[in-house]
């Protein structure tokens, strides 16, 4: 019944809000529409705890703990944007960037989004998992093309194509674990796609299809999830979308497509019966590291600047699950979880401040907190946040995750080390120009909504000085099963 | 020597064709005529799908394969026809690499995908398994396809038709993939290609050509 709710509630406001086109309040339904999907999550959670694993709908949907911690956070993160997105838009909408069209475009394909990135978190079906990523991604292009300037249609086409090819590739390796687990659970089709009944039989599953499948389907995911060397489609994305969209590029669609990275692991690493697939991963999550800490330093756009951040902390995501082991694999949840946070919020304060400013270039923003002491406090401490210093919870997982690291990978440990410096000084001398200095910027014609950012941070700190007991054990059992045993 | 049964000899016809046609796109310039050559991979997927439904007597083939006419050889050469009528596009600029470059690449890839193909091949039950290798050539070509072309259209071209090799993999290893799945990824297709065709709109407003020459300007260190 929640599920139904949870599902639903966004697939019908996409609906409504398409009907509902440029009468006013199509924003507040939104957040309407957001909050009944947040309480639909959490009343999902709640059972959940209380029942255990669940599912629905002839098991094609199932929620386990893993899953089911990343629904209520998608849920609110995509409450709090869509409670930043009202003013942010309209502002854009009153400085002529868009017109009421476009904003009923944002209305409904923001909902359509949220469905899907629902559905390919719930769904048990590895097929479906493919379709409501796709779906996604379809969702968001014509969100980041929405001011149809040049670059962001460049923008958009490149996000089209990159994600296109990339998941083409996933739905091989889709194809080549159905070959495989067809063979264990019977060619009738109906269970042998389903993640629970494939997770049972893994270790009976053909290690060499499974092998070739996990490289396409790395490669595809991998892809979405913006691991370099696959990372190109998504700084344009980021920068050249209304900064709602990059909130939740950023904070919801990178950590499902992590996510279902992480489901082929399990199963993989089940049938091949070696560490290969999260050695790979871990490959990939330095490679991402690193590379993007170099790119830090070349960017000039504020919005670039956090989307190659993103990249960096998906690759730290990546290499802690490629570690394995249920400290890395919990110190990876949490890093999602605050990342996720962390980012969405950063982005709300770097929207109102190129709005402010009316430039995203890093040089033409400056002295925002005397221009406006929310907005540059907000961008501050997000900054610091992200960069990973205590107390908060950016701090507690990479501690985590490094000193797992020197025990596990010690050769890992000093190229980790030295990214994060690098990174940290790039982010940080940009953020201090921008937040100090002789203020240049603008009246907006509306209040900024940053209650988001400050809800996002106080989370966030809480969790680098608390783990609340019940979300430790959460973590903890979805950690224990990552680990597989 | 054993005797290969008629509807097999002639379901490897289609693989061959559908090979063949790949290869035909990889040379074709004109756009119309790489739509029609979509069009008529799609044509050889039916009759393969419809084929091989006969033959096993699975019922979900059949609808796979009222899925392939609908989509692939009706639907969306139709929507891509309107899509080049409207947008008057004729003629793809000259490829990155020239035609008889593309061809030797084209076929060292030929020989690629059937090494990578081997190995499942084996471990596979089905009748069709000798074509997938076919499959995975008709997948690598297609993404050849895509990099050395430089107008929008034939990349989507592209991305179509690697869309029809996986389709045929799909077929020739499991005999298709899960009736839900299938409605989902033909679903997923369907609404590529509408997405796109808002997006040419917009980039032929913008830039008065679907040439990707005008989409360089992201850049690192801009």
């Amino acid at each position: 019944m929640e599920f139904a709710v949870l599902l639903l509630t966004p697939l019908l406001g996409a609906l409504l809000l398409a009907a509902w086109g440029a009468r006013p309040r199509a924003a507040e339904i939104n957040i309407a529409l957001s909050f009944g999907t947040f309480l639909a999550a959490l009343a999902v959670t709640v059972r959940v705890i209380n029942e255990g694993n669940l599912t629905a709908a002839h098991e094609q949907f199932f929620l386990d703990p893993f899953n089911v911690f990343l629904v209520t956070l998608t849920a609110f993160v995509g409450l709090t944007t869509s409670i930043f997105s009202r003013p942010y838009m309209r502002i854009e909408a009153e400085h002529g960037r868009l017109s009421q069209g476009r904003l009923r475009l944002y209305h409904s394909m923001y909902q359509l989004f949220m469905t899907m990135m629902l559905v390919a978190l719930t769904t048990n079906n590895m097929g479906l998992l493919w379709v409501a990523l796709e779906a996604a991604t379809l969702s968001t292009v014509l969100l980041v093309t929405l001011y149809r300037t040049p670059a962001s249609l460049e923008a958009g086409w490149k996000y089209f194509i990159l994600c296109g090819v990339g998941i083409a590739q996933a739905l091989f390796g889709t194809i080549l674990l159905y070959f495989a687990a067809e063979k264990v659970l019977g060619a009738e089709g109906v269970s042998a796609l389903l993640w629970t009944h494939l997770a049972a039989v893994k270790g009976e599953l053909e290690p060499t299809v499974l092998g070739l499948a996990f490289a396409f389907l790395l490669v595809g995911y991998g892809t979405k999830v913006g691991l370099a060397p696959l990372h190109n489609w998504l700084p344009d994305a980021h920068a050249e979308g209304p900064t709602p969209v990059s909130a939740v590029l950023s904070g919801l669609l990178l950590n499902v497509a992590m996510y279902a990275v992480v489901r082929c692991k399990i199963l993989v690493e089940g049938a091949l019966q070696s560490t290969l697939p999260s050695k790979i991963l871990m490959v990939f999550g330095l490679l991402s590291v690193v590379l993007s800490a170099l790119f830090l330093w070349r960017q000039r756009d504020i919005k670039r600047l956090f989307a190659y951040s993103s990249i960096e902390h998906m690759g730290i995501i990546a290499f802690a699950f490629g570690m394995g082991g249920a400290v890395a694999n919990f110190a990876a949840l949490l890093h999602m979880t605050v990342h996720s946070l962390t980012k969405s919020a950063i982005f709300f304060a770097v929207g109102h401040a190129a709005q402010k400013s009316g430039s995203q270039k890093i040089e033409d923003i400056r002295g925002l907190l005397a221009l406006n002491p929310t907005i540059g406090w907000g961008l501050m401490l997000g900054s610091i946040a992200i960069l990973g210093f205590p107390p908060f919870g950016v701090f507690a997982s990479e501690f985590l995750i490094l000193t797992t690291a020197m025990k596990q990978e010690p050769w890992a440990t000093p190229i980790l080390l030295l990214a994060l410096g690098v990174a940290f000084a790039a982010i940080f001398s940009r953020v201090q120009s921008m937040v100090l200095g002789q203020p240049t910027g603008r009246r907006l014609p509306h209040q900024p909504a940053l209650l988001p950012v400050f809800a996002h941070l106080a989370l966030v700190l809480l969790l680098g000085l608390y783990i609340p007991p019940y979300l430790a054990d959460w973590y903890r059992a979805a950690a224990s099963m990552i680990v597989g045993n | 020597m054993q005797h290969t049964p008629f509807d097999l000899q002639l379901l490897n016809a289609c693989a061959a064709i559908l090979l063949l046609l790949s290869f035909a796109m990889l040379a074709q310039r004109r756009i119309v005529a790489l739509v029609n050559l979509l069009a008529l991979q799609g044509a050889m997927l039916f009759i393969a799908t419809l084929l091989l439904a006969w033959r096993t007597g699975q019922s979900h083939l059949y609808v796979s394969a009222a899925l392939t006419l609908g989509l692939k050889v009706i639907a969306l050469p139709w929507l891509l026809h309107a899509l080049i009528r409207r947008l008057q596009v004729q003629w793809d600029s000259e490829p990155l690499l020239n035609v008889p470059g593309t061809m030797l690449v084209g076929l060292v890839t030929v020989v690629f995908a059937f090494g990578l193909a081997q190995p499942i091949a084996q471990l596979a039950s089905t009748a069709t398994r000798n074509s997938l290798g076919i499959a995975v050539a008709v997948i690598l070509l297609a993404f050849i396809t895509m990099i050395t072309r430089r107008k929008a259209m034939s990349q989507v071209v592209g991305f179509l038709s690697m869309e029809n090799g996986l389709f045929f993999g799909a077929m020739s290893a499991t005999y298709g993939m899960p009736m839900i799945v299938e409605f989902g990824v033909a679903l997923d297709v369907l609404v590529a290609m509408l997405v796109l065709g808002v997006f040419f709109f917009q980039i032929r407003e913008q830039f008065d050509s679907l040439d990707l020459h005008n989409l360089e300007s992201l850049k690192e260190d801009q």
